[in-house]
């Protein structure tokens, strides 16, 4: 007969929550000693384990699957596929159960069972199998105003935002959040929730809040989401950042869950792609005295990307943010899986004479398949039902003619471009072109490329690189992306 | 018939047949330097015994900003297969002054098929990808000039498909798709000048 200590256990504040595929639900721990502890029947029903008294070793074993656990009765150890553990406290009896810590999750059922557990005891999490779990920290940066706060999501995912002068919601694209405890509400915000039973946060504004401004930037690492909320008054530049229209009522902050975001009648232009060209093995053009196009198409990116979400709000994802090559279809897939409302690839031209010079945009020019593609996309529109109820209409079009619907809007965005771009610096000799660009025909997007000057040309080369002509082409690109704005926003009848 | 006459008609058939070989041989002698054996005439043929066609080949513009059709005489193929390997073999070579040449260097024509339906493919070596110098504009001459030039002298091809190293390609420098087949596009063409 095994014979352990015995010990009165009291409830933890709250329970682990178990997420799965199969959902989430409570695990129920005790705590004794200022340990917690697991009960080993509720363990062996939740993995499938069997577990039996082993008295020859002084435990119970504990098997899964051929695999064992020998956890000792009186040490704070276990013994998993013959490698011993420790354990922060042995195995504890109270009433008629065995209890074990629940580090033994970790430690000693993980190694043996098929698929990943991640016990996260700080949020309260048991994570079973391939989840998305994003770890959501929330934390205010000044107090203000105005107020800046800052959530940052890793690793990165993708994230969708509503706004208002009452809240501002931001969505992970997760199965799950494990949210760092959020900090103690400041200056023009009330409140800031992460729960764990939705993959949103939401913060609550003060009344003297203006309208927030929202926006987002991705690494490698983490997306981090940027929110900065003024004091109400009327000195909105509304030639450039005009305000969102209204938002329909949202419920409450404290509700029990978020609506669906992407279906807020927010402002037509969201999120929008910036493509560097080139990258990696692949220089592009390289310029008489070795300038390389894929370094100056990243730094006029990079530019671009600052301005466009500093002065419009508006969430910019780049296909490339370092000096790696992207192929054609993984740059539209990053653009399409953003779900974003524009596309623009940046380059630098090359010509077969060094005196060719100035800036050209391109837009998509379709072949007969792609015409083809263009005239059938209403033909081909499904209805499918979506998990939450209802339907929703899915237009069905070859992946890589996907630009095919959008050529009409790509070619006011493209015509936008050429006249702001004018007004900035010298236009090349066929400053508007409509020709077949591989990285346009995947975009499901309005989308056009700019090739922003030749560096085959030892002038351009050299002016390229001046933060002087570079801005005037950020700026140029802006007042297009403005103007195409308002167009995608004006009615349709326009 | 006589002993005689037997004689006399014997030496008739071989006066004949003497005179029929030495007939046959002098023929052959007087017909063989105007149709000689092939092998002895290639090293000796000037171009202009070949016959020849004048086709429309593409190059880029002097000042570089577009194409220009330029009038080259190009060897007489046999058959269009054959007439488009020779106006590609002479596409790839060094452009006329003071045309500029639109394929790299080094590029060389691995195959050239036409199918029933138009469709012509043109198979060329690596280095019109690696050798290529990139750049949008580059990139459209270069592609167009192949296109205009097997499009505009063979009235059988409709649309040209490039290909390297024998696979389907993506860009030859990341800009224009070479997925699908090109029609014939003169909207880069600028002049239309020149004979060679």
């Amino acid at each position: 007969m095994l014979v352990v200590p015995h010990a009165q256990g009291t409830a933890p504040p709250s329970p682990l929550t178990l997420i799965s595929r199969d959902g989430r639900r409570p695990v129920p721990t005790t705590l004794v000693n200022g340990q917690e502890f697991i009960a080993l029947d509720d363990l062996a029903s939740l993995f499938q384990l069997a577990v039996r008294d082993d008295a020859l070793a002084g435990g119970v074993t504990v098997s899964y699957k051929g695999r064992t656990i020998v956890a000792s009765a009186d040490q704070p150890m276990a013994s998993v596929n013959g490698r011993v553990v420790t354990l922060p406290a042995a195995m504890t009896r109270v009433g008629r159960r065995l209890f074990v810590p629940v580090d033994f999750i970790a430690r000693a059922v993980a190694p043996i069972y098929d698929t990943p557990i991640d016990l996260r005891r700080a949020s309260r999490l048991l994570i079973v199998g391939n989840i998305r779990v994003a770890r959501v920290t929330t934390r205010i940066d000044a107090v203000g105003p105005p107020t800046r706060a800052t959530i940052e999501v890793t690793p990165a995912l993708l994230v969708s935002q509503a706004a208002d002068a009452g809240r501002v919601l931001v969505r992970v694209e997760a199965d799950v959040i494990d949210p760092a405890p959020p900090p103690a509400p400041a200056g023009l915000i009330d409140q800031i929730q992460t729960g764990t039973q939705t993959t949103t946060v939401a913060i609550a504004l003060n009344a003297r809040a203006g309208t927030p401004r929202v926006s987002t930037t991705t690494t490698t690492e983490s997306t981090r989401v940027t929110i900065e909320v003024p004091l109400a008054a009327p000195s909105q530049d509304t030639s450039t950042a005009p305000p969102p229209p209204a938002l329909p009522a949202l419920p409450a902050p404290t509700g029990p869950a978020p609506p669906a975001l992407p279906a807020l009648s927010g402002p037509k232009l969201q999120t929008m792609v910036i493509d560097p060209g080139h990258g990696g093995d692949d220089n592009g053009v390289r310029g008489p005295k070795g300038t390389l196009e894929k370094q100056v198409a990243l730094e006029v990116a990079r530019k671009l990307k600052t301005l466009i979400e500093t002065r419009l709000g508006v969430r910019v994802v780049m296909t490339r943010d370092e000096d790696r090559s992207v192929s054609p279809d993984e740059r539209d897939a990053i653009a399409n899986n953003s779900k974003a409302d524009l596309f623009l690839s940046l380059h630098a031209n090359g010509a077969p004479s060094a005196d060719v010079k100035g800036t050209e945009v391109y837009y998509l020019r379709l072949d007969r398949a792609g015409e083809e593609a263009r005239r059938s996309t209403a033909a081909t529109e499904l209805v499918l039902p979506v998990i939450s109820g209802g339907t929703r209409p899915i237009d069905v079009i070859p992946w890589d003619l996907a630009q095919a619907a959008h050529v009409d809007a790509s070619s006011r965005f493209a015509s936008m471009l050429e006249e702001e771009l004018e007004k900035r610096g010298p236009m090349g000799p066929r400053p508007l072109q409509q020709a077949p660009m591989r990285v346009l025909s995947g975009a499901n997007m309005p989308a056009a490329l700019v090739e922003i000057g030749y560096l085959t040309s030892a002038d351009q080369e050299r002016s390229i690189q001046s933060a002087d002509v570079q801005g005037g082409l950020v700026q140029g690109i802006y007042d297009a992306i403005v103007r195409f704005r308002a167009f995608l926003e004006s009615p349709p009848s326009q | 018939m006589s002993r005689k006459h037997w004689l006399q008609a014997a030496a008739a058939v071989a006066v004949i047949v003497i005179a029929a070989v030495g007939v046959s041989q002098l023929l052959e002698r007087m017909v063989a330097p105007a149709a000689p054996p092939q092998s002895a005439a290639a090293p000796a043929a000037p171009a202009a015994s070949v016959p020849h066609i004048i086709a429309t080949l593409y190059y880029g513009t002097a000042d570089g900003q577009a194409l220009a059709a330029v009038k080259r005489e190009v060897p007489l193929g046999d058959g269009p297969r054959a007439q488009g390997r020779q106006i590609l073999e002479s596409e790839l070579e060094a452009a006329p002054a003071p045309y500029l040449s639109l394929i790299p260097a080094g590029t060389m024509l691995l195959a050239f098929y036409i199918t029933d339906r138009g469709d012509a493919f043109v198979d060329l070596s690596p280095e019109v990808s690696t050798m290529h110098p990139g750049g949008s504009t580059n990139e459209l001459l270069t592609v167009y000039a192949i296109v205009n030039t097997v499009t505009a002298n063979l009235q059988s091809v409709e649309r040209v498909q490039i290909l390297i190293n024998g696979k389907q390609a993506d860009t030859l420098a990341g800009h224009v798709d070479l997925r699908r087949p090109f029609e014939r596009d003169t909207s880069l063409v600028r002049e239309a000048k020149g004979t060679q």
